[in-house]
């Protein structure tokens, strides 16, 4: 069934930092991935880091005190297609 | 992992190019560089695809070929490398950005520039290329195929305005090379550059420019070239002209395994695969309730006038964003495309699609028809599932 969902959508200057943003999420156990740059954010192409308003609520002081460089940071709905547990387990992969 | 974005790079690469490659890490040196045996091997090698590539694409010699790391360096190096302040240029809305950047930069230095338009099948405007023709036009610069609809340019007749007019033909060849038949000298192309990781197999950082016989174009860079160390001037004949600084001679060792596929199983018969497979897809995906289609599929309809066709088939779904369409195919279904404006941002103003872009699906001789089924089916199920 289609259903939207609002994930905290983290965007990049450049893919080095996106690249960059996963290795330090990953590293410090904080859920998210990368998913290709929603076109409502900024035409064109790119890498995006998104995560549930949750996670970024819970890590954003973390992530700002990190020095990770990113563009800014968007409320963006998403279509998801599973219920809720399993999109919560396919964007946690720590 | 189903691929389906050999528009970007072809994946997977054929057993020739692997084996090349690691036979060059483990004999190769420093082509250019001394007269041993392993700085032989490596211009040997050099020479060989070279070679390989000018016939390919009936070069007049294998001089005229010089290596670059990509289809942008050889763009680069033949817009920046042939016009100057007060030329007038004439180049499309079909193309990527490696021709449009390197354009208006030099727009900036004073070259004049007018972009011919596409029409809503992302045809280029003949018509508009011919009229936009000024005294001081110097050259055209067009993609052989658009990277977006797939739709193949005629280059025909893009040939025959720049004949008539005394005009330099500039072709970039990024999604043809190693895909359709190009002759430089029957069709007339003064400069042609392509990539060697796409239709031509090899590993990326490989590619190259082709250069007419009797026109020379400034170098982007100068420096090392192995001869002539006491002059202060890059020497000028091609290829060292353009190919400053050690070469990869590792990764055109596996592009040259690229070429070899290629003559193995023969360039008609890869492309014959790769254009049924992509036409197989297009019909399964055509009639699907919400699939918006961007592109001249006429010719694959079996209808007469309509354009030539590369493996590429971009569409979208409902109203969803192409990178949603793109991560749930990935995430749901495993199969890679690419999402977004393809670097191609007028192509996507023209076609209405410069705000959620386009998914784009790219084919090649390596997918299976079981492959192409679970896209059409997948294609399907988001549809339906966007519907309710």
């Amino acid at each position: 069934m289609r259903t939207k969902e609002t994930f905290a959508v983290y965007v990049f200057d450049t893919t080095t930092d996106a690249l960059a943003m996963e290795a330090w999420c990953r590293e410090h156990g904080v859920p998210g991935r990368l998913i290709p740059l929603p076109q409502e954010i900024s035409a064109g192409c790119g890498l995006a880091f998104r995560m549930t308003p949750q996670d970024d609520e819970k890590y954003r002081s973390a992530l700002e005190a990190s020095g990770r460089k990113f563009a800014g940071v968007h409320s963006v709905q998403q279509f998801v297609l599973r219920d809720q547990g399993e999109e919560r387990k396919r964007d946690d992969y720590s | 992992m189903i691929y389906f974005d050999n528009a970007a790079t072809s994946f997977p690469k054929p057993p020739e190019t692997k084996e090349a490659l690691l036979a060059a890490l483990e004999s190769l040196g420093n082509p250019g560089r001394g007269a041993y045996m392993a700085a032989l091997a490596a211009d040997r090698t050099l020479y060989r695809v070279r070679k390989q590539l000018a016939d390919l694409f009936h070069a007049e010699d294998p001089s005229r070929i010089a290596f670059a790391q990509n289809t942008t360096q050889a763009l680069n190096t033949a817009i920046c490398g042939i016009l100057n302040p007060e030329d007038h240029v004439i180049t499309t809305m079909a193309e990527h950005n490696s021709v449009l950047r390197p354009l208006y930069r030099l727009e900036q230095q004073g070259v004049e520039l007018t972009i011919v338009p596409v029409d809503t099948a992302g045809r280029i405007d003949m018509a508009a290329m011919e009229r936009a023709v000024r005294k001081n036009t110097r050259a055209i610069v067009v993609t052989h195929a658009s990277n977006v609809t797939g739709n193949v340019t005629d280059l025909r007749e893009v040939s025959r305005i720049a004949q008539a007019h005394g005009l330099l033909l500039i072709v970039d060849a990024a999604q043809t090379a190693g895909i359709l038949p190009i002759d430089v000298q029957s069709q007339h192309i003064d400069i042609l550059c392509f990539p060697g990781h796409k239709g031509l197999c090899g590993p990326q950082g490989t590619g190259g420019i082709y250069v007419r016989r009797g026109l020379s174009l400034r170098p982007l860079l100068v420096g090392g070239s192995g001869v002539h160390s006491f002059d202060r001037e890059h020497p000028k004949e091609m290829p060292t002209a353009l190919e400053a600084g050690t070469q990869n001679a590792h990764g055109i060792a596996g592009l040259g395994g690229g070429l070899s596929f290629l003559s193995r199983v023969g360039m008609g018969a890869v492309r014959a695969r790769e254009e049924a497979l992509a036409r197989r897809f297009y019909l399964g995906v055509r009639d699907i309730p919400g699939v918006t289609l961007y592109g001249d599929f006429g010719a694959w309809e079996g209808a007469e006038g309509h354009c030539e066709r590369v493996a590429t088939v971009s569409l979208n779904i409902g109203d969803l964003d192409s990178a949603e369409t793109a991560d749930l195919l990935s995430e749901q279904h495993g199969i890679a495309v690419r999402a977004g404006a393809h670097c191609a941002p007028l192509m996507h103003k023209a076609l209405g699609t410069g705000a959620r872009g386009m998914a784009r699906f790219s084919f090649s001789y390596f997918n299976t028809e079981a492959e192409i089924d679970a896209g059409i089916l997948a294609v399907g199920k988001i549809a339906e599932a966007v519907r309710i």
